[in-house]
């Protein structure tokens, strides 16, 4: 028991860690109350990018490429996701649909400049993040081969934005305005809070993160982007964000358990225990979850209430 | 002056013309991008109008006609949602589940032709409308939104096929399925000598029909009456005696069983088996299909018949131009977000019809004094 869990865990945080990321991303969009389904193609274009610069910057920047090819991944998530709130703050468009625009841009424009790029449309790196022990920490007992041997850097990235996250939404100024403009944007409106712009922040921010998170799932574990980088691990995010209840501390609760999820469903193969449980039980999981936590607190609307909908001045 | 204007003027004139304009502005953003990448956009343009055959080769408009036929089930499949208020974002989940019931009896039933095939067709609706319904009974009864529902219902039906292919219908490899028996294949042989030996195949027929069906049902029927009033306003609805949730989940099906067709057409008629880990792209493109067809049966075909031919036309571009395929997917996408926004679009006709306006005023004003 203790082998497994030694070898489930640090995996099931490499996993982890991007989930987490793009369902922060997804969180600060829905929050200032746009419905954000654009975390896949976000999380794409953010691979893309990633892989474009290790591969074109050909370790000009020495050991720090790896780090501002996150920075470029999450450049480029917050781009893209301007055209998602353009069209759904600024011009009223259905979010749903503008959504779905960015992940069908996303998908399409990423292979077109592979291919336009490096003449194929999967980009291989060769430069990554390496697993390592942390020192010290890794000797501390129990938790240290849980959670501080063979990690990625890139893990503790993402649970200090979490921290950061649960800081910035709960204590600061700014959090109350961007969930007040999730919640009731006519009183915040009415209380001298420019709507707009804090939902316009909310969705680059989320561009921002799930760019980021599609970098890290290239520079650590997939290290080749290609259509398949589509994986729908974009809404995988948008069913931890559910589960979660849109809450930093509840998505990492969730994301944490689709991890360990994903893990035993990869590892299954070579766990004699569950070998012969059907893949169909643990690859459907979290979707079956998800619905059934979406069933259970189907009373108890707990989504911010004005996410979906326009800001509309006049309308009350 | 006043003929100019007029036609830009008016709100429901400016509805009509919106998804021509979004189809110039996703053409015009294309050949920016091919500009960009250092393409001729001119020569890509006229390479993937030839390969959809629209110059004249009989064989490649079989191809246009063969892409176009399951892009009108999943857009008749998205637009009949969205006409009842529904976002039903699953079509490639239930195309899927459709596809796999349709391919399994094609493969495990051995039987005459004039029973194989309808029966591996209804199947594939039956599976559709299974996979449509669970959202429409969890939005009706629970208030779960459909959008969330039908998102995890395609990757369930992506691991649902990865695990049943490979046990029951394996083929030469774990990943895809066997090959159906002929008797239950779309393709029949005078419609592919009509088109110079092009797979293009009786799923045309199927979807046509099912255009025919929906336009009925929507505007012929009580029960259509019923579901579009519950699309226009669910509480006044309500409150005229319909029965709201019912009418959701016979919407939801009935939409699943559109897709669940357009699999049957697309792994009976064309790849003639299935492939385990792929969700069809061809759901998604029905956003676009519908959206652009207003949501009409019509308009979903003529849509559909955009599309089709630069799916089919898409190759060749890519074999003689150099221009990446997927091109064709970003225009799709341009399309889709233009018709979404289509605020900026009445902006810009709006303040071109104002200008003419205040230029014919001064002209009078000057022609009086």
């Amino acid at each position: 028991m203790w082998d497994m869990m030694t070898s489930v865990i640090p995996l099931a945080l490499t996993y982890t860690a991007p989930l987490l990321i793009i369902a922060l991303g997804g969180l600060y969009s829905e929050r200032s109350g746009v419905v954000n389904i654009g975390l896949e193609g976000l999380m794409g274009i953010g691979a893309f990018a990633a892989a474009i610069f290790t591969v074109s910057s050909q370790g000009a920047f020495g050991g720090a490429t790896i780090w501002l090819a996150l920075v470029v991944a999450a450049l480029a998530g917050m781009l893209l996701s301007f055209f998602h709130a353009l069209a759904s703050v600024s011009l009223k468009a259905d979010q749903v649909i503008s959504g779905t625009a960015i992940n069908m841009f996303s998908a399409a424009i990423t292979i077109y400049m592979a291919r336009w790029l490096t003449g194929s449309a999967n980009i291989q790196i060769r430069r990554s993040f390496i697993r390592t022990n942390i020192p010290v920490l890794s000797d501390i007992p129990i938790i240290g081969p849980l959670l501080f041997t063979r990690v990625y850097l890139t893990t503790y990235v993402v649970f200090l934005f979490i921290l950061i996250s649960w800081f910035l939404l709960y204590k600061t100024k700014f959090g109350l305005r961007l969930r007040a403009c999730g919640e009731n944007p006519h009183s915040a409106d009415s209380m001298g809070v420019n709507v707009t712009m804090m939902r316009y922040i909310g969705v680059l921010i989320s561009g921002f993160l799930a760019g980021l998170g599609g970098g890290i799932v290239i520079m650590t574990y997939s290290k080749e982007f290609s259509q398949l980088t589509y994986n729908g691990l974009g809404f995988l995010a948008l069913a931890a964000l559910i589960f979660g209840k849109w809450k930093p501390i509840g998505i990492l609760g969730s994301s944490l358990f689709f991890g360990i999820a994903m893990t035993i469903s990869n590892i299954s193969v070579i766990v004699p225990s569950l070998r012969d449980v059907p893949n169909i039980f643990l690859n459907t999981f979290p979707y079956v979850a998800t619905l059934i936590a979406l069933v259970l607190f189907s009373n108890s609307s707990v989504g911010p209430k004005a996410a979906g909908e326009p800001y509309d001045v006049g309308k009350r | 002056m006043a003929k100019l204007k007029s036609p830009i003027a008016k709100n429901s004139r400016q509805d009509k013309l919106i998804p021509f304009l979004s189809v110039i502005l996703g053409f015009a953003v294309g050949a920016l991008i091919m500009l960009v990448s250092g393409f001729n956009s001119f020569a890509a343009y006229t390479r993937l109008l030839e390969g959809a055959g629209l110059f004249g080769n009989v064989r490649r408009l079989g191809g246009t006609l063969l892409n176009m036929t399951p892009l009108i089930l999943t857009g008749l499949s998205v637009a009949f949602g969205m006409r009842t208020g529904l976002f039903n974002i699953g079509a490639s989940g239930q195309m899927l589940m459709g596809g796999f019931g349709a391919v399994a009896v094609g493969i495990l039933f051995e039987l005459p032709k004039v029973i194989h095939l309808p029966l591996a067709v209804v199947t594939a609706l039956i599976l559709g409308a299974l996979w449509g319904m669970v959202p429409g009974i969890l939005k009706s009864k629970f208030n779960v939104h459909e959008v969330v529902v039908t998102i995890m219902m395609n990757w369930i039906a992506v691991w649902t096929v990865y695990y049943f292919v490979p046990l029951y219908i394996r083929g030469a490899f774990d990943t895809e399925s066997a090959t159906i028996r002929s008797t239950a294949s779309l393709r029949t042989e005078w419609l592919s000598d009509l088109f110079n030996g092009s797979p293009v195949n009786l799923g045309l027929f199927i979807a046509i029909a099912a255009a025919i069906a929906v336009w009925w049902i929507l505007e012929k029927t009580t029960f259509g009456y019923e579901l579009k009033a519950v699309g226009l306003n669910k509480d006044a609805a309500k409150y005229a005696g319909i029965h709201v949730d019912r009418n959701i989940i016979f919407s939801m099906m009935i939409s699943g069983a559109l897709a669940g067709l357009a699999g049957a057409t697309f792994y009976l008629g064309f790849t003639n088996n299935i492939k385990i880990g792929e969700l069809p792209m061809l759901g998604f493109d029905g956003i676009a299909v519908a959206l652009l067809g207003m949501n009409t049966p019509l308009g979903v075909v003529l849509s559909a018949f955009l599309f089709g031919f630069m799916n089919a036309g898409k190759g060749f571009m890519q074999a003689a131009t150099g221009v990446p395929n997927e091109l064709v997917q970003v225009i799709m996408a341009v399309i889709i977000f233009f018709s979404a926004a289509t605020m900026l679009i009445r902006r810009w006709m709006n303040h071109l019809s104002k200008r003419k306006e205040k230029t014919q005023k001064n002209l009078e004003k000057g022609g009086a004094q």
